[in-house]
């Protein structure tokens, strides 16, 4: 089982704490990678938080096959921050040759353009760098989007850190809303695409578990979206949901749980509003999940949701206190880094329950 | 002694010979009265017997007539191998035995007319379905269920199903409302009682059908619905609460609807749904047929026909493809019930199906509510035997293509997919439901099955398989009164209810290893196969 995080903070902190947040929590497999989104930046890239960040990882070919790209396309670079590796050959961590963070400003023509149409353009960028970089195993990007960093990396989370230099906080990397995880696919192969979180379009979501109905998700949403690619994991298909329902069909966040796991047809039947779950369970049957497994998410807006499968076969437990909320997947990490925090106001949500931090750190939840 | 005529008919040239022992014969006339086929009777047979009493050889001939029972030497009269003179037999002393010499396919077509039978095809017996194995078991971190304890939500979808950005949803305040009208879905159990009608059952036989069926729903809350088949329903059935639990069909005969629609303004609910059959799988492309011996007066009654031999035409009259199909038929029906009831079409299997499935999924009318596919196995109670050994297609890759072929285009799950057509034929409907389910359908039909539960003794090996003579000797696919006597209502509608309820059970026993609380409806993923080429065609793992 990968452990799953989430802090959510009124001001900025550094990742460190999102390292605090997991490591208590480590078992087994966890150990084998590191991985989060940060979402409303500070630091190195505080000036430019409407600009759109790059976020990868690549060989030095890849890195010229970017610039080239993006210059000929008519993105110009503004500020980057280029994590200087600890050479130690002692540290458990794959590296990359290079690390991209980088923000762009918009080409000309896009400057005034809505920010759906903009949304698109980061989209279809992100997409035609993946692709010019799979070509030849040149490098990966995982996220191109306003004040949205990714970081992943494999190897042990520990020495991942102490490479990016995560552990000192010098205040070039601060954010107030991460998403984060530890654990490399445990189940197929290791591939830097398959670790959570997944980032697509201003949504974020790592995910706990299986959904054995990958392959009926995958087979629906391959056709339902350009940017739905990939299905290295299966929790992927949580994300394409996510997306589908919010971005794509508009529609308001609770029917996302109705989506993914749709009440039983006699609790339906009992319902005031029986006559539209029944469409969106009938409509969206192909995007139903099964299978022990949590979700956290983090919406374009900075919201931070959770959610369980409907038999609750996994955990996760939300707390906090005036100033920062986080959600962890065992409620040692929730202890490392707000030991002070009132326990008894601790969440954990059940099989039927949404759990959303939202703007002003309040936790709404409500039934599905 | 007689010259030998060779080319008289000898018992040994049927199919099926008469084991008799007349030294445990009582001669008490069971077996020929049980006889429909009058294939046995009783006879007087000449003995001659040597007898010596003395201490010398004093041979001296004796004669005698003896009472026996004779198998007869007719095609027309030919033992089908029913077995009913064993049943009844007190003393076990009389039974048929397949005979492997047999040259009934070489004599029975005297006058040049067709060989004509009921049951399924004889020849295409393989069965894909045993070759695939759930082999995808929830074993570590994605626990298997409780069978027992667990809530499965075992139910499929009849009707037209649109897609997510069709649906006519708006927002207001954080809730969405529907604005409009969607095309009719009934939520009904993932097993339809396939369509057999009145006329090709006896009235027994349908109402043993019709009465599980309400027993499923009343007392056991199984939403299993029954078709009609093509030849009406009683008028007291269709005025009643349980035509909710009723498709009708409407075959290329029409026979029935005349009834029907006479009915509608005094329904006081709807139906379940409403069966155009284009083809049946069993018969593809040779229309459907009820031997005038079967047009009963009741027949005659619900039919509104006179006793003849009542043929289903191949096609429907006046349709030249299937947009026409679509805008006439659908239209029509969808009409005749206010667009409250879902309107679906059973086709027999075909290289052709999966064209036919796109055509009603690109149908701009979105109305059709269910493509129901018939294979090469399903049953028939009455064919050309060259039809039943030699046309049609098997189901299990054809309903594979058709749900691919939805997958392609981002349409699967719009027009639920119904595969039927030799589903239970090794006696196993939950196992073959659950495999088509993973390949993709959302249900299936069972008839032949329904029909073995009520006591049919029919096979793929040639037994009986006389649905289209009248003469069924357990009661079902006759309308000779003295012949329907012998099927006992309840008791059938009884195994047929036990046999639901056992499937029900099961089909929980396989949605719990893979994890599954809702039907696995395309998860293709939870099935592998040892045959290679069958994981070729259907896209599922190779395993050895």
């Amino acid at each position: 089982m990968c452990r799953i995080g989430a802090i959510k903070s009124k001001e900025y902190f550094h990742p460190s704490a999102a390292l605090h947040l997991m490591l208590p929590q480590q078992e087994g497999h966890d150990n084998s990678g590191f991985a989060m989104v940060m979402q409303d930046l500070a630091g190195v890239f505080s000036k430019y938080k409407d600009k759109p960040l790059l976020s990868l990882a690549c060989t030095q070919k890849g890195a010229k096959l970017v610039e080239d790209y993006m210059e000929a396309n008519d993105f110009q670079q503004l500020a980057e921050w280029i994590p200087r590796g600890v050479k130690n050959v002692k540290l458990d961590i794959k590296a990359m040759p290079y690390y991209i963070f980088r923000n762009y400003e918009y080409p000309e023509y896009y400057r005034e353009a809505t920010e759906e149409a903009k949304g698109e353009l980061l989209l279809d960028t992100r997409l035609a760098l993946r692709e010019l970089l799979e070509k030849d195993e040149q490098g990966y990007v995982y996220s191109f989007w306003p004040d949205v960093l990714t970081l992943k990396e494999i190897g042990d989370p520990w020495d991942i850190a102490t490479y990016f230099k995560l552990w000192d906080n010098n205040g070039d990397l601060m954010a107030k809303n991460v998403v984060v995880q530890c654990r490399q696919n445990t189940n197929y192969d290791i591939v830097r695409y398959a670790a959570h979180p997944f980032f697509l379009q201003g949504y974020t979501l790592c995910a706990n578990g299986e959904n054995t109905f990958y392959t009926k998700n995958k087979e629906y949403q391959k056709s339902l979206h350009r940017g739905y690619i990939g299905f290295e994991s299966d929790s992927q298909n949580f994300l394409y949901t996510l997306h589908y329902v919010l971005q794509e069909l508009k529609w308001p966040i609770k029917y996302y749980k109705h989506v993914i796991t749709p009440l039983p047809f006699n609790e339906i039947t009992q319902r005031s509003d029986s006559a539209e779950l029944r469409a969106i369970r009938q409509s969206l049957g192909s995007l139903e999940i099964n299978g022990p497994n949590t979700v956290i998410a983090m919406l374009p807006n900075g919201n931070i949701m959770t959610c369980c499968d409907s038999k609750k076969l996994r955990p996760v437990v939300v707390g906090g206190d005036d100033t920062m909320v986080a959600i962890a997947s065992e409620v040692c990490g929730l202890n490392a880094i707000l030991p002070n925090r009132n326990q008894e106001l601790d969440v954990y949500p059940n099989e039927r329950e949404v759990v959303i931090i939202n703007q002003a750190l309040e936790v709404e939840r409500w039934k599905q | 002694m007689e010259t030998v005529k060779t080319q008289d008919v000898t018992v040994n040239d049927l199919p099926w010979k008469i084991e008799y022992k007349p030294d445990r014969c009582t001669m008490c006339g069971s077996c020929v009265a049980a006889c429909t086929f009058q294939a046995i009777q009783p006879a007087v047979e000449r003995r001659s017997v040597t007898v010596s009493t003395g201490h010398r050889p004093e041979p001296s001939q004796k004669h005698s007539a003896v009472l026996t029972i004779k198998q007869r030497n007719s095609i027309e009269y030919a033992c089908t191998g029913c077995g009913m003179c064993e049943k009844t037999c007190p003393n076990q002393a009389i039974k048929p035995v397949r005979n492997p010499d047999s040259r009934f396919n070489l004599l029975a077509r005297k006058g040049g007319s067709t060989i004509k039978r009921g049951g399924r095809t004889s020849l295409n017996s393989g069965r894909t379905l045993d070759n695939i194995i759930v082999g995808r078991i929830s074993q570590m971190t994605d626990p298997a269920l409780d069978s027992e304890r667990h809530t499965f939500d075992i139910l499929a979808p009849f009707g037209r199903v649109l897609m997510p950005h069709e649906l006519p949803l708006s927002a207001t305040n954080g809730t969405l409302n529907l604005t409009a009208k969607l095309p009719p879905v009934n939520w009904i159990y993932p097993v339809i009682f396939s369509d057999m009608s009145i006329g090709a059952l006896s009235t027994r036989a349908w109402e043993a059908v019709a009465l599980a069926t309400a027993y499923l729903n009343e007392k056991h809350n199984m939403p299993v619905r029954m078709s009609s088949g093509e030849g009406g329903m009683p008028v007291k059935l269709l005025e009643s609460e349980q035509l909710k639990y009723m498709i009708l069909q409407i075959a290329s005969g029409h026979f029935g609807w005349n009834r029907i629609v006479k009915a509608i303004p005094k329904m006081k609910v709807d139906p379940a749904g409403i069966l155009i059959k284009i083809g049946q799988g069993a018969k593809p492309g040779d229309g459907g047929l009820l031997p005038a011996a079967k047009v009963a007066n009741h027949v005659q009654a619900i039919r509104g026909v006179p006793k003849a031999d009542l043929m289903s035409p191949p096609n429907h009259q006046g349709l030249y493809s299937i947009e026409e199909s679509v805008q006439k038929m659908f239209l029509s029906m969808n009409a005749a019930f206010k667009f409250r009831v879902p309107v679906a079409i059973k086709c027999a299997a075909s290289a052709t199906s999966v064209s036919v499935y796109n055509n009603l999924l690109r149908d701009p009318y979105r109305i059709c509510g269910g493509f129901f596919i018939d294979g090469i196995q399903g049953g028939t109670g009455a064919a050309n035997e060259i039809s039943l050994d030699h046309t049609g297609h098997p189901v299990v890759s054809k309903t594979r293509e058709c749900y691919l072929s939805a997958v392609k285009q981002g349409r699967q799950g719009q027009i639920p997919l119904w595969a039927g057509g030799g589903m239970g034929l090794t006696g196993n409907a939950a196992a073959d439901a659950f495999k088509v389910i993973c390949l993709g359908a959302n249900g299936v039909f069972l008839g032949k099955i329904l029909i073995q539960l009520l006591g049919c003794i029919g096979n793929e090996h040639g037994r009986c398989n006389s649905c289209n003579t009248g003469k069924c000797p357990a009661g079902i696919c006759t309308q000779n009164p003295r012949l329907v006597e012998r099927l006992d209502i309840d008791k059938g509608a009884q195994n047929i209810v036990d046999y639901m309820l056992a499937l029900d059970s099961e089909l929980r026993k396989l949605m719990a290893p893979i994890g599954n609380s809702s039907l696995p409806v395309g998860r293709s993923d939870a099935l592998v196969t040892t045959d290679r080429a069958v994981a070729e065609k259907l896209a599922i793992q190779y395993v050895c």
